[in-house]
């Protein structure tokens, strides 16, 4: 990494901050900061925060609206911080004194999110240096095999990398559980071809591993032969899905396996993007105000957070929602406004004077920040009165007026459109069904439809892509217009049929 | 600072520019942003590959917003919403901002037109040697002494031995430590071309003629610039008598009177013949007029000093006519009476502006 050490006078705005925010009970890892220019930071930035990442020019096609839309003005990247241990945070160099404060603080805050958040346990502390390593693998196989081909079968990984499942970390799926429960059945069956010993020793001379690999291969075509379905139960895990059944070679799997890693580091920050935005813009504000800002500062830092927390007509800003549901948190659990009580008080004068002096607030957002993600957050938290203060609508897309409208304002509409949106990271729900679908190899993918149709043409794009890792016909059962339908590849062309 | 995001950022830009993988070519949009410059607005292009992933198809997707407004109240027309499908789907109205460099352009531009590379013409020998300061040595004329690493030197040698003193940093340089800068000689094939343009500013020449002229020199130039290091261009207007002008002035004379191109012809040649020798320098001449020259007698003249002095000495020589209000001149045809078998003088009508896409392309098409 580049040697861009702070200045000695930030050095020590550093180490004050820090102590604020230790002192407010922030647990963070240790955090680098450095110092860098506009260019710099619009690379890192469009690098996902890492100063090395593989070849691809999608990083290129962000680097170039990040450095347009810098140079005329339209954005700047005040900050930006890496969940690893150590934490690397980059700071603009043209900053004043009190943004980088504010964003010093900002980044602790941060820090003490990717530590502490339940959805970040899993997470690998050491990615700057595994993202380095992919770098120099995905180098290292276009120097074999080229560039074109590298990148090409990179598009392919991109195109399917939110074919994840997030939850998938957290426990063993039963695929596994199966997987393991046949193996320990086979250990215990002789009649599975294996010869049974109490001498753990000569376990692997008289079953030779190679004899018994071929021999479950025997059986799992046998398996297949016989019609019966794989996997058992559908997989939300393509990426995974593919790596282990897809006919690839081994730098292809390579790849994809890369491709996978760095979906699942990355997926966190996008579950908890209100809540982390949240957390830390709750923090530079209280240390800001609190202890750090001095008299003279006081309007740039104002202006500063104005900004950030600034809601545009129609969207919905995540540092907004998330840092004013914290306050609010904090708010009703000091003054007790939660609970069976207070929900069954008919009373509304004593409702909105209510008062018990509970004086839980903080406590209670510190827990929020380790067990919660935005879904929820939200879920658990919002509330109908939040719902009116934040001035909160649901919009949609008329056909007739080609314009995006307001359509509702209810409570309940409102909530069940955020929570939706948030769910599965607003990507659509995808299994493997079928890896040998009509007992010809051909790959079936199933889309549980929630109520909104996919995008037919990428959809059939994506088909083509796995088809070209699969190499057999591929197929996604989904509904179109309230018509169950099959989008088909096979090879050469689409195909759309009523399933 | 090398910044590693430039290969990703070229890629990309090739990808746009459908230089490489035509198959991702539908899935650019030509999405824009609107900025500030000066005064005005400007939207910038900012054009992007959106890799195709299972997902909601945006129309039928609602979202949430925050802000004032009542039920059914219009939030702007469908365009980006929340990272979802199909940016800037409504035409720019605003004036475009175009994000290239020049050799990029011409890049472009000979890409479009399928412009041949021009082959220098059999004078590519010419090798010029130059001095280029890269090293550094222990001897040498002490006008060249490097004073930095001198000193480094001097006092990399005292803290070694002891002799330096932090509080009081002296430092004297004896010969041994002195460092001089030193030299290479780097032969370079050097071509060098000079471009003549000469333009009819008489009368008849109207402001779009100019304007048709202006838009032609200036691509000319951009390619021919890319085709050579060094390159000079001059300037000749002529009606009934022709000088030499500064490029501003070129573009913005308007004389009046007569036409006599014979005028021009014999300026230029005189200017080749004192400053461009034939065998040092590729020479392109362009000329511009409406054909109209005052007399047959003229015409004549000129013809004769093409052959015998102008088009010996050029690379290529250039004719376009423009039409001007009062038509079009005969200039052309008794060119092309003349020269039609010889490639070295092309002719071209540009009868408007979309004329000089195809002028563009005779002219440089040759290759030459």
């Amino acid at each position: 990494m580049i040697a861009t050490e702070l200045p000695p006078d930030l050095v020590h705005q550093r180490e004050e901050i820090k102590g604020y925010c230790a002192d407010a009970g922030l647990d963070f890892f240790e955090t680098i900061f450095e110092m860098v220019d506009y260019k710099k930071m619009n690379e890192l930035a469009s690098l996902g925060g890492f100063p090395t990442r593989y070849p691809h020019w999608n990083f290129g096609m962000e680097y170039d609206r990040l450095e347009k839309s810098y140079s005329y003005g339209l954005h700047k990247i005040y900050e930006m911080v890496i969940n690893n241990d150590p934490c690397y945070a980059y700071l603009l160099n043209c900053n004043k004194l009190v943004d980088q404060k504010l964003v010093i603080a900002h980044v602790y805050a941060h820090c003490d999110f990717f530590k502490n958040n339940l959805y970040f346990a899993h997470t690998n502390r050491k990615m700057v240096d595994e993202m380095a390593n992919h770098s120099s693998k995905v180098w290292k196989f276009v120097r074999k095999h080229g560039y074109d081909k590298v990148e090409e079968f990179l598009d392919r990984c991109l195109s399917i990398d939110n074919l994840i499942d997030l939850h998938s970390v957290f426990f063993e799926r039963r695929e596994n559980q199966t997987a393991s429960a046949l193996d320990a059945e086979e250990t215990e069956t002789p009649s599975s071809n294996r010869f049974s010993t109490d001498k753990s020793y000569l376990d692997k001379y008289i079953n030779p591993p190679e004899v018994i690999a071929e021999q479950k291969r025997k059986e799992e075509e046998a398996a297949k032969e016989e019609g019966k379905k794989y996997p058992p139960e559908p997989v939300q895990d393509v990426l995974l899905f593919l790596i282990e059944h897809a006919p690839l070679n081994n730098w292809q799997s390579d790849i994809l396996s890369m491709i996978r890693e760095e979906a699942y580091y990355f997926a966190p920050q996008g579950q908890t993007k209100i809540m982390n935005e949240g957390w830390a813009t709750y923090w530079h504000s209280k240390i800001m105000t609190g202890k750090a800002l001095t008299d003279a500062e006081v309007i740039d830092f104002a202006d500063h957070h104005s900004g950030t927390v600034h809601a545009t007509p129609n969207q919905m800003n995540p540092y907004k929602i998330g840092v004013e549901l914290m306050r609010d948190i904090e708010e009703r659990w000091n003054t007790g406004r939660f609970g069976k009580e207070f929900e069954e008080c008919e009373d509304l004068e004593k409702k909105r004077n209510w008062n018990t002096d509970h004086g839980k607030g903080r406590e209670k957002i510190f827990e929020v920040r380790r067990v919660y993600n935005d879904i929820g957050f939200l879920d658990t938290f919002l509330t109908q009165e939040f719902c009116r203060e934040q001035k909160l609508f649901v919009y949609g897309y008329n056909d007739r007026r080609n314009a995006y409208e307001i359509q509702d304002r209810e409570f309940k509409v409102i909530k069940q459109q955020i929570l939706m949106q948030l769910t599965n990271m607003g990507s659509p729900f995808i299994f493997v069904e079928d890896a040998n679908h009509k007992n010809r190899g051909e790959l079936f993918l199933r889309h549980r439809h929630d109520g909104i149709d996919l995008r037919k043409d990428y959809a059939a794009d994506v088909l083509k892509n796995i088809h070209a890792m699969w190499t057999r016909p591929v197929h996604i059962g989904t509904e179109i217009e309230e018509r169950t339908k099959i989008i088909s590849f096979d090879g050469n062309d689409y195909h759309v049929k009523d399933h | 600072m090398h910044l590693n995001i430039e290969s990703d950022h070229n890629r990309f830009k090739e990808i746009i520019r459908g230089k490489i993988r035509e198959d991702f070519k539908k899935y650019i949009t030509k999405g824009e942003m609107v900025g500030k410059r000066g005064k005005n607005l400007v939207s910038i292009p900012v054009p992007s590959i959106e890799i195709p992933k299972f997902r909601f198809d945006y129309r039928k997707q609602k979202g949430v917003g925050q802000g004032d407004g009542e039920i059914g109240s219009t939030l702007g027309p469908g365009d980006d919403q929340e990272g979802s499908a199909g940016a800037g789907n409504s035409p720019g109205k605003h004036i475009l901002e175009v994000d290239v460099t020049l050799d990029e352009l011409a890049e472009m531009l000979g890409e479009e037109l399928e412009l041949p590379n021009i082959q220098p013409k059999g004078k590519k020998n010419i090798v010029a040697e130059k001095d280029k300061y890269t090293g550094i040595r222990q001897t040498g004329p002490e006008s060249l002494r490097h004073f930095k690493r001198t000193y480094r030197s001097a006092m990399r040698r005292q803290i070694m031995t002891g002799n330096y003193n932090y509080e009081d940093p002296r430092i004297i340089p004896f010969r041994e430590d002195k460092r001089y800068r030193s030299w290479k000689s780097k032969s370079a094939p050097e071509s060098n071309a000079a471009i003549i343009y000469i333009m009819d500013v008489s009368g008849s020449m109207g402001e779009e003629q100019k304007e048709i002229v202006r838009i032609e020199s200036f691509w000319i130039d951009t390619w021919l610039r890319k085709q050579y290091d060094g390159i000079e261009s001059r300037y000749i207007i002529h009606d009934s008598r022709a000088k030499e002008v500064d490029e501003h002035t070129f573009y913005h004379t308007r004389e009046s009177g007569g036409t006599m191109i014979s005028s021009a012809y014999s300026l230029c040649d005189q200017l080749l013949e004192r400053e461009y020798p034939t065998d040092e320098w590729n020479i392109y001449v362009f000329h511009f007029s409406d054909g109209d020259n005052w007399e047959t007698e003229d015409t004549v003249k000129c013809l004769t000093m093409l052959d015998t002095s102008l088009l010996p000495r050029a690379n290529l020589l250039c004719y376009g006519q423009v039409e001007s209000l009062y038509g079009s001149g005969d200039f052309i045809e008794a060119l092309d009476g003349k020269f039609q078998e010889d490639n070295r003088l092309v002719t071209c009508e540009i009868p408007d502006k979309d004329g000089i896409y195809d002028s563009i392309k005779a002219f440089l098409g040759k290759g030459k």
